[in-house]
């Protein structure tokens, strides 16, 4: 049983989930997730690590409430226990001396992207962090991710702050920083990662982005997770979930993500975050 | 010695017609008198040829005598001293393969229901108020650790815990049991049969712990600096595709898929479980294993109008059981011999349309000794479906090996191990199960987890 240290609302929609889970951290590294089940009859989900301790145990988890499970998940409240948290799962984020890096947030990525920006950081990389978000009040952990970026941008659909707009173009975002990047990584719903995988496609360099398929086990047992990279099928799961944006299949994507939506449009409940 | 009784008692089963929209076990088990009928056809024979048949060499006229002579406390006895199992073995094991053709009654076609006596005893145990504990022999102080939960595991578990060893047992999954809780229906093994089988282990302290993937959570070398000795019994769980056009298309799933929705997170339940299991109207599963039946009659429980098997090959070489693919055809599932799906088409928001297949003709027998199935040129044709679930075979997991470098894997993707005792290239480390032969069957994982069991318990007392 994992006990709930804390679940807080930190913007809209998106909550804060912190949870004693003491095996999982201890090898967890950045990019990774864990596995969340949340009791009987519950649904397995996928969920990124945002932050960790390795001596209180203490893991660190932002979601956003987009159905059931998540519902529930948002229910929870200090004290409580969920059966459930396993991992870490899948493949870390390559980390490693790339030079300059544009690391790109949006909805619950503004959080899954901070081990991986300190990680960076720590390594010796130029770090640019970008935060996405369609108003002010919907960005969150400007502190967490400035600490360990060279620069941060924030960006808003409204323009409430920072600069206005989506996903910057990429072309401008360049012009600004004045350094084509050699590397961009993003993190958030398929949205974001299928504008970003576009918008920098032209430069020629890795744009690694996370895939949010559908997933059960998490450990290659059901190939659910499967999805369509450079032409192979790769299960998200054991083989990612980061990929080079350039090489998925983002149409096969997006539709193997909405098999469920007739099932269980019954149950949804819409988050207005503009992108899925 | 009286005459040869030829008339097998038959178990009774749940109507055909019935059974097919539900989920509760078509075999019903024999009544005490139908058990005690049964084994009194047992020859009790000097050189019992059966006993061969079955790869943990269970006593076999020994406790049929015994229910015989309705002593079904001896009988469940003798059945554990070899097989731990019992209740699983006798619904699952492939009988007629095993332990039933070499019976000497089968030459007159009627081979006592070993399988049908075996499960009546582990269900008279069960019925018992108390259950009878067996004796753990003094404590040793030795760690074990048993990664993955199946039956090669709880073999192993089981064994060394009692040879007074300090047992703990990782498993992935959210419960553990592996193929036995993901894979194989409720209406072919409830759950609640191997839920009791795990219970019985945390009663003799075995300490089971969810949630755990090694090679991820841990890793192995790391967890050898704890543990004295470790066995790997994590099983075939990679799901094989087919490499044809259309297989990412929506509708279209692994087995593994389909049956841990219904089974693991009880879809079948769903909307009162949470994740959602589709029901479509015409399913056809490829393959033609037990794997495939038990899927082609899940479709069926979740309210499928059409069910199709498709298979390569002819019924002849139909690989499932013969008493499972009798009972899929009896409830309606529709057989597509010397088929072969080439190309899934789907719709424009990417659903599964229809299956273009062609038609095979068997040629000259391959390595495996069954007839090749060869595509007739020209025989294409189109099947209208809305699900295809793809029961072709699966892998073994390559988390753990991913992770450990230093282990020796064969080509397969099989751990190597030492015929004789499970023993891996790492010391201090035994394999046995599905990651060691590949895809096999309940009891020879049973059978290899008791081998390692005796080698690892020969080294730490040694
Ligand atoms: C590797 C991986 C890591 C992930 N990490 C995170 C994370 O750190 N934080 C997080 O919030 N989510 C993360 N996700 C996505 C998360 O798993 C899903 O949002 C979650 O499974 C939804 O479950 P649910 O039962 O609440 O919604 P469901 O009932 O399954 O879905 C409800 C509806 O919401 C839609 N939907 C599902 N996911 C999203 C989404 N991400 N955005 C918008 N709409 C969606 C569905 O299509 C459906 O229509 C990750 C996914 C993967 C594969
Ligand atoms: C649908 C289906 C029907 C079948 N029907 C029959 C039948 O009728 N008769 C028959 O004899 N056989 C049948 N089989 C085959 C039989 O179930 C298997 O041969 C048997 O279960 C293998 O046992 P095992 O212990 O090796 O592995 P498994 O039963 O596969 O168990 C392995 C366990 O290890 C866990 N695991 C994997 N990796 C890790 C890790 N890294 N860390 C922790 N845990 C891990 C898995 O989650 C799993 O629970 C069937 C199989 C299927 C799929
Ligand atoms: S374990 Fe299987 S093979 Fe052995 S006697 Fe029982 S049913 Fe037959
Ligand atoms: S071979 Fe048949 S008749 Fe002889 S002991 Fe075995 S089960 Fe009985
Ligand atoms: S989630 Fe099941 S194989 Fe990836």
């Amino acid at each position: 049983m994992f006990k709930i240290i804390e679940r807080t609302m930190i913007v809209p929609n998106l909550h804060l989930l912190v949870v004693h889970a003491p095996d999982v951290v201890q090898e967890m590294q950045p990019g990774q997730f864990v596995i969340v089940h949340s009791g009987e009859g519950a649904e397995r989900i996928p969920l990124t690590a945002a932050d960790w301790d390795k001596e209180t145990g203490y893991l660190t988890i932002v979601f956003m409430e987009v159905g059931t499970s998540t519902n529930k998940l948002a229910e929870l409240k200090p004290g409580d226990v969920i059966p459930t948290v396993v991992g870490p799962l899948g493949r870390p984020a390559a980390i490693e001396n790339f030079g300059t890096v544009i690391c790109i947030g949006g909805c619950f990525g503004m959080g899954s992207i901070y081990p991986v920006v300190k990680a960076l950081k720590e390594k010796g990389n130029t770090v640019i962090t970008v935060m996405e978000g369609r108003s002010k009040n919907l960005l969150y952990w400007e502190d967490k991710l400035s600490k360990y970026s060279d620069r941060l941008i924030k960006i808003t659909r409204d323009g409430s702050y920072g600069y206005k707009g989506h996903i910057k173009k990429a072309d401008d975002l360049i012009r600004e920083i004045g350094i084509v990047p050699d590397r961009v990584i993003a993190n958030g719903c398929t949205t974001l990662s299928y504008k970003t995988s576009k918008e920098y496609a032209h430069y020629d360099i890795p744009v690694i982005v996370t895939l949010n398929t559908i997933m059960i086990d998490g450990t290659g047992m059901c190939g659910v997770c499967r999805c369509s990279v450079d032409g192979k099928m790769k299960f998200a799961c054991v083989d990612g979930p980061h990929f080079d944006g350039r090489l998925v299949d983002w149409e096969e994507l997006s539709k193997r993500r909405q098999q469920y939506i007739g099932e269980e449009a019954f149950l949804v409940h819409h988050s207005g975050c503009g992108g899925r | 010695m009286g005459k040869l009784n030829l008339n097998r008692v038959e178990m009774p089963k749940q109507a055909y017609f019935i059974r097919r929209r539900n989920f509760d076990e078509v075999a019903l088990g024999y009544t005490t008198e139908m058990a005690i009928e049964e084994a009194k056809r047992c020859l009790d024979c000097k050189k019992p040829l059966c006993v061969e048949g079955c790869p943990v060499e269970i006593d076999i006229p020994g406790f049929i005598r015994r229910i015989a002579a309705e002593d079904f406390a001896g009988a469940i006895k003798t059945l554990k001293e070899k097989n731990c199992l019992p209740a699983v073995c006798g619904r699952v094991c492939p009988q007629e393969e095993q332990c039933e053709i070499k019976c000497i009654l089968e030459k007159k076609g009627a081979p006592v229901a070993i399988g049908r006596l075996e499960r009546f005893a582990a269900e008279w145990e069960a019925a018992q108020a108390t259950m009878d504990m067996p004796e753990i022999k003094e404590k040793t102080g030795k760690k074990v650790l048993v990664i993955g939960s199946g039956p090669a595991g709880i073999t192993v578990a089981g064994d060394l815990i009692l040879a007074g060893h300090d047992v703990s047992m990782f498993e992935a999954l959210h419960e553990p049991g592996g193929v036995l809780t993901y894979g194989i229906p409720e209406f072919r093994l409830p759950g609640r049969i191997v839920r009791r089988e795990i219970d019985y282990l945390i009663k003799l302290g075995v300490k089971l712990v969810n949630n755990y993937v090694v090679g991820k959570t841990r890793s192995l070398s790391k967890l050898l600096e704890e543990y004295d000795a470790i066995f790997l019994g994590t099983g075939a769980g990679l799901p094989w595709f087919m490499e044809i056009p259309g297989e990412n298309l929506n509708g279209v799933y692994s087995a593994n898929e389909y049956l841990t929705r219904v089974n693991l997170m009880r879809g079948y339940q769903y909307p009162k479980a949470y994740t959602p299991v589709i029901r479509h109207k015409r399913v056809a599963v490829v393959g033609g294993g037990n794997v495939a039946m038990d899927c082609a009659r899940t479709a069926l429980r979740l309210g499928a109008e059409e069910v199709y098997i498709v298979y390569r090959r002819s019924q002849k070489e139909l690989p499932a059981r013969l008493e499972e693919f009798e009972n899929a055809e009896e409830e309606g599932v529709i057989f597509h011999f010397l088929t072969l799906p080439e190309k899934l088409i789907g719709d424009e928001n990417g659903w599964l349309k229809e299956i273009e297949c062609s038609k095979m003709e068997l040629g000259e027998p391959d390595a495996s000794g069954r007839r090749r199935p060869i595509r007739i040129d020209g025989s294409e044709f189109i099947m209208p479906m809305d699900a295809c679930i793809v029961a072709i075979g699966n892998s073994p997991n390559p988390i753990i090996p991913d992770t450990t470098p230093e282990l020796e894997m064969s080509r397969k993707g099989t751990i190597v191990v030492d015929e004789a005792t499970g023993k891996t290239s790492i010391d201090r480390v035994w394999a046995g199960g599905d990651i060691v032969t590949g895809a096999a069957t309940v009891i020879l994982a049973m059978g290899a987890g008791r081998k390692a069991a005796r080698a690892m318990h020969e080294f730490l007392v040694g």
